[in-house]
């Protein structure tokens, strides 16, 4: 019983850092109808570039702090240079893009990196938790990090719901013609977005090399979680991608606990079932 | 989206109507349709005088080619954007394995069979799928492939996650073999592989003609409405629904086949080498994109471009797909129509031509023209 207990906490400690892996992507196509087959690999790139400024000497908060805003300025940089030209009623030129940025960023992080795999040092927050009676703990980190994607998602709903900038943000997803008939400049604000969301990578980046081992290859593989997380929870909603993450990861716990081998499996076939039973998530907003 | 056919209509045609007449045939691709025969004598031939390892590349450039014609039949004209067609080419292989290894049947029959199979995964997977739109398609088809992947991985009669391998003694009892070795004179090895370049180019030939009457038939004309517009398809009386099902089925039985006979070629398969993303989907995609894609011709010149590359600079490893990766990008955003969109636009020419033209013959007293 007990052990089940824990399961379920894991599970849904795990589905915290699931929908930061999520939140971006959700972000991205719910304000550009985008699918960035690249994201993955962006925050595995947010992962390595907060683990080379440790390495270069600096401590890890200004590591994270330095990153963080490098990543949006990435983001900003591809959306504008890149993505915005492919913008239009065909979908395949930014898929296609956006494979090929993943395979660019994956094996240019192999190149750079090599194929070892890493984890950042966090010191003793590595192994601190806390204890919650008749035996139970949560480690800290993982507490740290479910706090970390909540904390994410009150600060993006604020910017969107209660800033003017927010109102263009919405704007823009409801009606994008509109949006421009009202002077109001998509690609910009396009570009924000990207920016926003690799910002967001970053975040993730962090608690992915902060709770787990990782090497060059795991991009695609949190990118599948992500989308999982996001069409789990239904189009369009941040707390609906919050549930989703943490149906994903609870999903991946419970199934590691009946066999370690079936904990990848078991996230996706509870993705598959949410397909089956309701195709739109479990809190849809938007309507495609 | 294609450029416009201006190439008057073969001679002839058209005639029998006295106002107009729908034609699909140009000058280009009666040459074409010409050329193509002794092309494939020629091949068929070809192991008489050519040596193994040139067979052997061959086999390869036949197999990537049907994938790419596949995905771009999916991709190009229905719309659908799969990244998991590594699902099926996997799915075929493990099937070829288990029919040969477990069951002791004959590899050729268990390469037709693997494609049922195959197609018989395709049926679940795409009432799944087909709940996802756009980009979301093309993700959701990946996680199939993916808990194929996990799944086999889990199957330790074919070796778990490690892999198993072919015994010799099961490829060198095919259907066909003693046959091969007796014409050629050669020894066991070696007409494997003439058999397998045999088959492959069975595949290919087979995947073209199959592709080609589809699109010039009803079920292709509704095919391409669906790809443009489903709403618009649906309107005037396309079941969408059936249309995707069926030609994502059908792409998915032949996938399945490519992939059977791509392994028994291997005679070693293991659940990373079956369902990897980069060999299947993004190898074909890179052919299909920089070829052009919706167009037959495209995959032909793709699969040449993708070849050349691969044999000069595969050996770079990482930076190879770097360079790929680059390339599909500067393609999408300067030429997205590919290779052959670039060369039908400036000389207006079309080799498999699938596109309806109305004709409108001189005699009704208009000048001659065709309209798309």
């Amino acid at each position: 019983m007990l052990g089940w207990i824990d399961t379920l906490l894991q599970g849904i400690l795990l589905g915290g850092l699931y929908s930061l892996y999520a939140t971006g992507l959700s972000v991205i196509f719910g304000i550009m109808r985008l699918v960035n087959l690249a994201h993955g690999d962006l925050i595995v790139l947010g992962a390595f570039l907060i683990l080379a400024a440790t390495a270069a000497g600096a401590p890890l908060i200004l590591a994270f702090a330095v990153v963080v805003p490098l990543m949006f300025f990435i983001g900003y940089a591809l959306q504008s240079a890149l993505l915005n030209r492919a913008l239009g009623r065909n979908i395949l030129p930014p898929l296609l893009i956006t494979f090929g940025l993943s395979i660019i960023v994956q094996n240019g992080l192999l190149e750079t990196f090599s194929a070892d795999t890493r984890r950042l040092d966090i010191g003793p927050l590595q192994s601190a938790s806390l204890p919650l009676g008749s035996g139970l703990a949560v480690g800290l980190m993982p507490l740290i990090c479910l706090g970390a994607a909540i904390g994410v998602i009150v600060l993006l709903n604020s910017v969107f719901y209660r800033t003017p900038l927010g109102r263009a943000f919405r704007a823009t997803s409801d009606d994008v013609e509109i949006a421009q008939l009202m002077g109001i400049n998509n690609r910009s604000i396009y570009a924000l977005t990207m920016g926003i969301a690799l910002a967001v990578c970053a975040i993730a980046g962090f608690f992915l090399g902060a709770r787990a081992n990782f090497d060059p290859s795991i991009g695609p593989a949190r990118l599948l979680y992500a989308f999982e997380a996001v069409i789990i929870g239904g189009l369009g909603s941040l707390w609906g991608t919050l549930a989703g993450g943490i149906v994903v990861g609870l999903a991946q716990t419970i199934g590691a606990h009946i066999d370690p081998e079936w904990q990848i499996l078991s996230g996706h076939v509870a993705f598959l079932i949410v397909l089956v039973i309701r195709p739109r998530g479990l809190f849809p907003r938007a309507v495609d | 989206m294609r450029p416009e056919a201006n190439k008057p209509a073969a001679l002839g045609e058209g005639r029998h109507s006295p106002r107009f007449a729908v034609a699909t045939a140009t000058r280009a691709s009666i040459i074409a349709a010409l050329a193509v025969i002794p092309a494939v004598l020629i091949l068929i031939a070809l192991p008489a005088f050519a040596d193994r390892a040139l067979l052997q590349e061959l086999f390869y450039v036949f197999t990537m080619l049907t994938l790419a014609q596949l995905w771009n039949l999916l991709a190009g004209s229905a719309g659908l954007i799969s990244v998991g067609q590594q699902a099926f080419v996997g799915m075929g292989a493990y099937a070829l394995f288990a029919f040969t290894i477990i069951a002791g049947l004959d590899p050729v029959l268990s390469i037709v069979l693997a494609g049922i199979v195959a197609g018989a995964l395709a049926v679940p997977a795409a009432l799944i799928v087909f709940r996802l739109r756009g980009a979301y398609f093309a993700i959701g088809t990946w996680v199939v492939a993916e808990v194929c992947r996990l799944v086999l991985a889990q199957v330790k009669h074919l070796g778990g996650g490690t892999g198993t391998s072919l015994p010799p003694d099961i490829a060198g009892s095919m259907i066909g073999l003693d046959f091969v070795r007796h014409l050629f004179r050669v020894r066991g090895p070696a007409a494997r592989d003439i058999l397998s370049y045999w088959l492959a180019l069975v595949l290919v030939v087979g995947t073209f003609i199959l592709v080609y009457r589809l699109l010039r038939s009803r079920h292709g004309l509704a095919l391409s409405a669906v790809g443009d517009s489903e709403p618009a398809a649906e309107s005037t009386g396309v079941d969408v629904f059936r249309t995707k099902f069926l030609i994502y089925v059908v792409t998915a039985i032949v996938t399945g086949m490519v992939g059977a006979l791509l392994f028994l070629q291997k005679a070693r398969i293991s659940p990373d080498a079956a369902f990897s993303l980069i060999d299947w989907t993004a190898y074909v995609i890179f052919i299909v994109v920089i070829g052009g894609i919706g167009t037959m011709e495209g995959p032909i010149i793709g699969v040449v471009i993708f070849y050349l590359l691969q044999y000069y600079l595969a050996a770079l490893g990482s930076w190879y797909l770097i360079l790929l990766g680059a390339l599909a990008i500067l393609l999408m955003l300067f030429a997205p129509s590919g290779v052959w969109g670039v060369i039908s636009h400036y000389f207006d020419i079309s080799l498999f031509p699938v596109r309806r033209r109305l004709v409108v013959p001189e005699r009704a007293g208009l000048r001659k023209e065709s309209l798309r």
